[in-house]
């Protein structure tokens, strides 16, 4: 293979097209046995061959590929990164080592309890500080992820209201609620309804009020919401669902607002997912694991996922007797390895440290709203949370969109913020720059988007050919729509 | 914007040919226009039946996705094979190549309640 | 604000400046948009923060006993397996490259994620011999239960058949998945003596009604069924074929699924090079046909060329996603395991093909000789007559938990009773062996276990 002059960002191809007949990356125990013929003891028909197509490597192969790969990607580690609604904070490394620890890392799910004592009581306290930091009564870590917590939550309200005898089917859902609450809706069969929020961009009480009624299960909101902006109404809302016999879920992604300011139980709320990789600073991983926690008000306890953590006098189990329990979302207990390094980081931070994190957290977004607003479109201008959204509405008359902005940003060496989300507003971008970024280095993001918007004026070509110091250049998705290439195939 | 006199349209962006036989239908050049490159369009089994208003399939480009609606009652009997491999179609001629099924209409005189291109041409410049 | 300035940065001067620019005079003034009442005005009750030594300290002491002193022997399976994990892959996935970005959303500078997916989409298919994959879900768990939805999806029939010799806890999460009044599942019986589905029953059951029949191969028994006279039979009926795993290493011998009919493919990749972690994170497979793309969950990876016409990845088909079609999306999924499906992938770049069938070889040789080793003794039998690949059950004559405890007096950890699970194998042992177990950790096993059945 030809190598091509692009210098440190090299290029690499596939696994399957490394060549190399024979060659080998693994070690085996030594064979301290006689082998057993496959087909003596499993009919022919049971069996294969060699896996075609599978890679033959040598570890040096292996470790160069994903190497160069990694190179390609932008992580938390190698700067700002200020996706909207992601809280992409800062993965502290000590708990990345206590996660490899074979006490925990080794530790098969089945172990007699006796054993586990250790894990079962990290658990249980874990359960313990979520319930305490959203000022809800109980938890369940069993979730992988928030889209997952979410639909555990809806579960439980909706096994709670059978329960009752009643057969609720509709939900409310704002207009600025992310996918997964529309999504989870129709899992569980449930009808959702949209609530249109007000100019100030907040869900009304009388909008609520309304829609309201005996056939509602449930109102889903998100809190601060996905415009960055604190439902201040969220406490009359939750009255008036809770007269009709509804509940209150809460969408918890952007929980690092909040914590120690607010609890989210004061408000009304029944029940809430928490996603532990965004507010509990345990890496997003390229896509997960994550895990997304519910915690609920005592009313929602029985129909818990089972196993359910219990202390009983100084010991801790697992109790699989709960007859109205919703079942099991996930084979086992939950992300153990996620939900140990959230337990590690809320350790470390104690309540000050939360506390500190979260007024960081939304001193850094106002501060960062206060030194944009004039070079971009600020639709709601008032004091926000965690997160502000822009638009590109100032620069659409020279022709540049939120994308190019996007696209230019990468020449600079940021990663953009998250663009055109939430859907009620046009061309949005979306800022969340997290409690762990420093003044210096909003500045830096601040000059730049500065300098962009300029650019935008003066050279708009520029942004229209960006990005230019990257391996590839603005993907063709629609032709990958068009022609799904899933997978390598060898050319025949 | 393209707008054929001689078509039907629907406020929710399709056209309708009705020259006697079975009627064709697709979407307008204001809704390719909005979607953007289209990469797939999926579409009703041929022998299934529609009320009007009812959502007869799915139009797809890369960010969004859009529902079809049936502008009459009736029954689909043909559908644009093309399109499977050629989605491009409905943005490079949406009355032409990229027209999408062809239905036999139950009631004639739901045609009536259908928009000409003038009125059609008006729905667009309120949605502005 | 002390050790938290390493992960907080801001100082006393750094907080002044900001709030004078914003034009608020304190913290507090920032949270003025939240009615007061609803502000908390006490800290939360937590235990105050801990030190990064301190912290070391305190989980060391949660950790399980059975690591610290004499090494323990470890016979338990049961959709969570103890294999060798090559010291590459905690290496490379320790790059922060790798495990500190997100969702590849902006693709130009997320190629090395995109293109690890779109290698572990290609492996997948590889391994499970089926059209297509997508980047992966939660688990083995859920992705059955996807698949059983996907199947409603697809024909609209209301009739899930599901093996009982499916994962129990697979089982509880597909029926926790399923809505009722959409689809009912109905229960296939396995033959007693052989441990397999009953095929007479399977019979019986199929309808026009059924959607799909969802089959664990090898299954909860570590017993292999035979999915290609299954498959035709559901065909027949027209329904659609969901073939389960969760030991993923079997394939590395066991032809794969897309060879014998399946049309969906769901299982656990743990196996694959990620540690077992007292339960998770794992890794949900879920393969398919071509033809069945669009009503596939996940997120798909796929291939295509940039401006310049250079060769890249973006996420592809995002129009059957939660963050487009909303509340007709094929799954509310959003962040998967992506990580996890990082490290199937390196794993089987060490192990290529030739590892993968020799790994295979070693774990089926090793559960052989354990069977082999336990034959003799009294009191203890093999409770199937059929195929099993590293997994199998023994029935024994007498409790299974005082017998367990007696082993773990050893430090063994010799089996997983199946009695809480199954009440009709209340006298049943399950027992998994694997490339990690030696041989005279077996011998010692048998040695242990014929001691505390006497």
């Amino acid at each position: 293979m030809k190598k091509k002059d692009t210098g440190l960002i090299q290029d690499e191809p596939l696994l399957f097209e490394h060549g190399g007949e024979g060659r080998q990356g693994y070690s085996l125990p030594r064979w301290d046995l006689e082998e057993v013929r496959a087909d003596s003891v499993i009919p022919a028909p049971f069996l294969r061959r060699e896996v075609e197509g599978f890679p033959q490597l040598s570890e040096v192969d292996v470790v160069r590929h994903f190497t160069r790969l990694s190179q390609w990607n932008y992580g938390v580690d190698s700067g700002f990164y200020p996706l909207g609604s992601c809280t992409m904070k800062y993965n502290p490394k000590v708990n990345e080592e206590i996660a490899r620890w074979k006490g925990f890392a080794s530790l098969h799910p089945y172990t007699p309890e006796e054993l586990c004592q250790g894990v079962l009581q990290l658990m249980y306290e874990m359960e313990k500080i979520l319930a305490e930091v959203t000022g809800m009564d109980r938890v369940s870590l069993q979730p992988a992820a928030g889209a997952q917590g979410e639909l555990t939550g809806i579960m439980m309200v909706k096994a709670c209201l059978e329960a009752r005898g009643e057969s609720r089917k509709k939900v409310l859902v704002p207009d600025t609620a992310h996918g997964t609450n529309c999504s989870t809706s129709t899992v569980v069969s449930f009808q959702m309804v949209e609530i249109k929020s007000n100019e100030r961009g907040v869900i009304s009480p009388e909008k609520v009020a309304e829609l309201m009624d005996e056939e509602v299960a449930a109102v889903m909101v998100t809190n601060p919401n996905t415009l960055g902006l604190f439902e201040e109404n969220l406490k009359k809302v939750a009255e008036i669902v809770h007269q009709k016999g509804g509940f209150v879920y809460n969408d918890g992604a952007n929980l690092n607002a909040l914590m120690g300011i607010v609890k989210l139980g004061d408000l009304g709320v029944d029940v809430v997912h928490i996603n532990l990789h965004k507010t509990f600073a345990t890496p997003h991983g390229g896509g997960g694991p994550g895990a997304g926690p519910v915690a609920i008000k005592k009313e929602l306890a029985p129909f818990l996922p089972v196993p359910v953590i219990e202390k009983v006098g100084e010991t801790y189990r697992f109790n699989h007797d709960y007859p109205r329990s919703i079942g099991k979302v996930k084979a086992f207990y939950g992300n153990f390895g996620v939900i140990l390094k959230a337990y590690a980081y809320a350790l470390s931070m104690g309540p000050e440290g939360l506390k500190r994190a979260s007024e960081m957290a939304v001193l850094n977004a106002n501060y960062l709203m206060k030194q944009l607003k004039g070079h971009y479109d600020l639709p709601y201008d008032r004091p926000c949370m965690h997160e502000c959204v822009f638009t590109d509405r100032f620069q659409e008359r020279f022709h540049v969109s939120t994308l190019d902005i996007a696209k230019r940003l990468i020449d600079y060496g940021f990663h953009p913020p998250t663009i055109y989300f939430p859907l009620v507003v046009k061309g949005a971008l979306m800022m969340e720059p997290t409690e762990t970024e420093s003044k210096e280095n909003i500045d830096q993001f601040v000059e730049t988007m500065i300098e962009i918007a300029r650019e935008a004026e003066e050279n708009p070509d520029l942004l229209h050919q960006a990005p230019q110091r990257v391996k590839v250049r603005r993907l063709d998705e629609v032709l990958a729509a068009r022609k799904p290439k899933l997978r390598w195939k060898r050319e025949t | 914007m393209k707008l054929p006199e001689d078509l039907l349209y629907t406020d929710s962006h399709e056209w309708v040919r009705d020259k006697g036989g079975h009627a064709a239908m697709g979407i307008t050049d204001y809704a390719q226009s909005q979607l953007k490159d289209i990469v797939f369009v999926e579409m009703p089994e041929i022998g299934s039946s529609f009320k009007k208003g009812d959502s007869f399939g799915v139009v797809e480009s890369v960010k969004t996705v859009a529902d079809l609606y049936a502008p009459v009652t009736g029954k689909i009997v043909e559908t644009n094979a093309a399109l499977k491999d050629h989605p491009q179609f409905v943005n490079e001629d949406p009355y032409g190549k990229g027209w999408m099924v062809k239905m036999e209409i139950e009631d004639k005189e739901e045609l009536k309640g259908l928009l000409s291109a003038q009125a059609y041409q008006g729905t667009l410049l309120e949605e502005g | 604000m002390g050790d938290l300035s390493r992960y907080i940065p801001h100082t006393e001067e750094d907080c002044r400046k900001m709030l004078e620019a914003i034009g608020l005079e304190q913290v507090e003034d920032l949270f003025g948009s939240i009615p007061k009442e609803c502000r908390l005005s006490k800290p939360l009750n937590l235990p105050p923060a801990l030190s990064e030594p301190d912290l070391l300290s305190h989980l060391q002491s949660l950790q399980s006993p059975i690591f610290s002193g004499e090494k323990w022997s470890n016979f338990l399976g049961a959709g969570a397996y103890q294999h060798f994990i090559p010291a590459v892959v905690p290496s490379l996935i320790s790059r922060s490259e790798f495990y500190t970005a997100y969702t590849p959303y902006q693709p130009e500078i997320s190629q090395g994620t995109l293109q690890a997916i779109f290698e572990y989409q290609t492996l997948m298919c590889q391994l499970t011999g089926m059209e297509v994959s997508n980047a992966s879900l939660y688990d083995g768990a859920s992705s059955f239960a996807e698949g059983a939805l996907m199947a409603h999806r697809i024909n609209r029939r209301k009739k899930i058949l599901l093996s009982r010799a499916v994962h129990p806890e697979y089982r509880r999460v597909i029926e926790t998945y399923i809505d009722p009044d959409q689809q009912t599942l109905v229960e296939i019986p396995y033959k007693q003596e052989e441990g397999r589905i009953d095929e007479e029953a399977l019979a019986a059951l199929l309808d026009a009604e059924v959607s799909a029949a969802v089959i664990q191969s090898p299954n909860f028994f570590g017993i292999i069924e035979d999915l290609q006279r299954i498959g035709e039979k559901v065909h027949q009926s027209g329904g659609l074929l969901i073939a389960g795993f969760n030991e993923a290493v079997g394939y590395g011998i066991l032809a794969p699924p897309g060879e014998l009919g399946a049309d969906i493919v769901a299982g656990e990749g743990q196996s694959l090079g990620i540690p077992v972690s007292f339960g998770g994170p794992y890794l949900g497979i879920f393969t398919t046909r071509e033809k069945f793309i669009r009503n596939m969950p996940g997120r798909l990876v796929g291939e295509t060329v940039d401006l310049e016409g250079k060769r890249g990845f973006v996420l592809t088909l995002a129009t059957r996603e939660q963050h487009i079609r909303r509340e007709k999306a094929t799954s509310n999924i959003c962040t998967n395991e992506g990580l996890c499906a990082l490290m199937a992938t390196i794993y089987l770049s060490c192990f290529g093909k030739k590892g993968l069938r020799e790994l295979a070889l070693m774990n089926l040789s090793k559960a052989e000789y354990a069977k082999k080793a336990i034959s003799a003794i009294r009191g203890c039998e093999g409770a199937f007559t059929s195929p099993t690949f590293n997994e199998f059950v023994l029935k024994i004559e007498g409790d299974p938990e005082k017998v367990l405890k007696r082993l773990r007096g050893e430090k063994i950890l010799g089996g997983i009773s199946l009695g809480p699970f199954y009440p009709e194998l209340d006298r049943h042992l399950l027992v998994s062996v694997t490339e990690l177990n030696s041989k005279e950790e077996i011998d010692r096993w048998a040695k242990a276990l014929e001691k505390a059945l006497r």
